[in-house]
């Protein structure tokens, strides 16, 4: 008799770390992975442009292939392994994005926004409940609001019918003291099951994902290498072995999951996700981790460090979405170093 | 001097009867919402308005009194108001993105929209960005792809907005290829929830490979920005057209004057500022 796994893997290696290699995933890429993850028994395979369904734009970067490419090619080599997608209001719309992916036979869709903005995914969760699909909430930026507001969002998620609701740490900014903290609040105040999903900027992203089992998440979020934007997400591999070496029940078969991340890293990733100045000023500034790519071109084009713009942007409390605020931030910046050149001139004069 | 009367007493409806109030050409002879002592009730009852709370019962109840209604409810609730309006001869301006007929966007279509019975005002976003959308696709010969992406506050986007996420983004769309030689247009809306809140932002791009004609650009533009200050003085252009690595883009700022929510919420003032333009010429033709 097999006890019943206490964790869900998330594995977002197609999904989330596509913005690492600015959504360029090919089919085959696709196709290999997800090979790989099938036969590691992981049981949500996500897929998509990195910000999810019909997210492809100039605003935050161009897919090499359409969503229904993406999920075509993953879904063909899936069988227990489930395919997921994620889908924000405001980037994908029912009839345009969400439609045609469940045409593709996808198996679940996580809806997701802003971590105080939970009643846009209303439409959207309720339709998926109607349909029949398992459908799963997304609290984005979850560092942003207090554990009182994630409740009480997560409620407005659990109340339109949500199976599941996942805290993204997408700044990768929390302590684990807030990680245990918002988790167990969660997982008291709700009847769904609760999940995390943590990003490597202050290097706590395989803690932060065990102490949020540790108080009581039944989902984790993990891709190959840490494989995602930025300092990158929690890597598969360590959690499975840490998971493991814990004895934490998962359907996780330990050394096929490690084949997968090392066929990934062999195959599309082209840097493995590591932290450096500019990745560790976007957790401190707490600004979505997708952001570091496009401020360090930014500021390459327009000869402004990087870290400012990311700080910033902190300040103005930006939220996912709002790349567009990166070139202005950038240019604003640029326009100021001449105007304090020319005062520290006229003062030593 | 138009007798007019609005539905939907939220911040789009609110925001809209005090531009209305404020205007020469119109009177509000009915301010119709759904719920007894709400916001918008209470503010309209200080001015002197008529309210109901019978919603678009008020208004079928002597229809003929008002030569035009403003629907600021919900897409549904818009559809299901002009399938009972539309027989009984009146005319309606859209708040909605409910995308039933010819859509205005006062800079660039004004006078056709003067004899047609049933305008959508297309969305807040549709009508800051789209101007300047049009402004690109001139001075390019025909264009593969634009984007606009608006950036709205919190506390400015109510319940109505957020239950009509898609049919936002469908009808911004719509409007982008009516104005504009574009294959592709797609629309994103993303809403902030910093406070106090940040002011309504719009940015237009296309991808870099478009030959756009920077000078020409530069100066329609900043036409454009000057054509649509005449009617929200709030409206300006913070990144003039430029070029980055992989794109054109401008960025469109929109305050407001602070009627109904604070100035960062141009967002409604783009609307209901447009949404007047259009029955103040209304207006002027009657006479």
């Amino acid at each position: 008799m097999t006890a019943q796994p206490r964790v869900t893997i998330s594995d977002l290696t197609l999904r989330d770390g596509n913005h690492a290699i600015s959504h360029q995933l090919g089919a085959e890429d696709i196709r290999l992975y997800s090979r790989a993850a099938e036969r590691a028994c992981i049981d949500v395979v996500e897929v998509g442009h990195g910000n999810g369904l019909g997210a492809s734009s100039l605003q935050v970067g161009r897919a090499a292939l359409s969503d229904t490419e993406m999920l075509t090619a993953a879904r063909g080599e899936l069988r227990e392994s489930r395919l997921g997608v994620l889908s924000i209001p405001g980037f994908s719309t029912v009839e345009r994005d969400l439609k045609p992916a469940l045409e593709c036979g996808v198996d679940e869709v996580r809806v997701g926004t802003h971590c105080t903005e939970a009643d846009v995914t209303r439409q959207q969760i309720m339709l998926l409940r109607e349909m029949d699909v398992v459908v799963k909430g997304i609290l984005m930026m979850s560092h942003m609001a207090s554990t009182e507001k994630l409740l009480e969002q997560a409620l407005l998620m659990q109340g339109y019918g949500a199976h599941a609701v996942i805290l993204m740490d997408s700044a990768g900014a929390y302590t684990s003291e807030d990680v245990h903290e918002r988790i167990s609040t969660l997982v008291d105040g709700l009847e769904m099951e609760v999940g995390f999903h943590a990003h490597n900027n202050l290097g706590l992203a395989v803690a932060n994902s065990l102490v949020a089992i540790e108080a009581g998440a039944t989902i984790v979020d993990v891709t190959a290498r840490g494989f995602g934007p930025g300092a990158g997400n929690t890597p598969l591999e360590l959690v499975a072995a840490n998971l493991h070496a814990g004895n934490v029940t998962t359907n996780l078969k330990l050394l096929e999951a490690m084949d997968a991340a090392d066929l990934a890293d062999e195959t599309f990733i082209k840097n493995v996700p590591t932290n450096d100045s500019v990745t560790i000023a976007s957790g401190i500034a707490g600004v979505f981790s997708g952001f570091a790519s496009h401020a360090r071109r930014a500021g390459e084009r327009f000869g402004v460090d990087p870290r400012e713009i990311l700080f910033e942007l902190g300040r103005r409390g930006v939220v996912a979405g709002q790349e567009d605020t990166i070139v202005e931030v950038a240019l604003s910046l640029a326009a100021k170093p001449a105007e304090d050149a020319s005062d520290a001139t006229t003062s030593t004069n | 001097m138009l007798n007019v009367a609005i539905v939907g007493t939220g911040n789009v409806g609110s925001d809209l009867l005090l531009k209305v109030i404020a205007s020469p050409h119109l009177n509000c002879g009915m301010f119709a919402g759904r719920r007894a002592g709400s916001p918008g009730i209470v503010m309209a009852e200080d001015h002197d308005v008529t309210t109901s709370v019978d919603g678009i019962d008020a208004i079928l109840e002597s229809v003929d009194s008002f030569d035009l209604i403003f629907d600021a409810t919900s897409a549904a609730d818009a559809k299901r108001h002009w399938a009972m309006l539309e027989p009984l001869g009146a005319s309606m301006v859209d708040l909605t993105p409910a995308n039933l007929g010819k859509l205005c966007v006062p800079a660039l279509d004004l006078e056709e929209c003067v004899d047609e019975r049933y305008v959508g005002m297309v969305t807040c976003g549709g009508q800051a960005a789209v101007p300047m959308a049009h402004c690109i696709s001139n001075a390019s010969s025909g264009l593969n792809y634009i984007e606009i992406v608006s950036t709205s506050a919190a506390l400015s986007v109510g319940p109505a907005t957020r239950a009509n996420m898609d049919e936002y983004v469908v009808t911004t769309q719509r409007a982008t290829h009516e104005f504009c030689d574009v294959q592709e247009a797609k629309t994103m809306l993303v809403i902030n929830p910093s406070e106090p809140g940040s002011v309504m932002r719009n940015t237009i791009a296309v991808p870099i490979s478009e030959s756009v004609d920077m000078d020409e650009l530069l100066l329609t533009t900043a036409a454009m920005e000057e054509r649509i200050r005449s009617y929200v003085p709030g409206y300006r252009m913070i990144v003039p057209p430029v070029a980055t690595s992989d794109r054109i883009l401008l960025t469109i700022e929109v305050e407001g004057r602070g009627d109904w929510l604070p100035p960062y919420a141009g967002n409604l003032d783009i609307i209901t500022c447009a949404a007047v333009a259009l029955a103040e010429k209304k207006a002027e033709a009657n006479q």
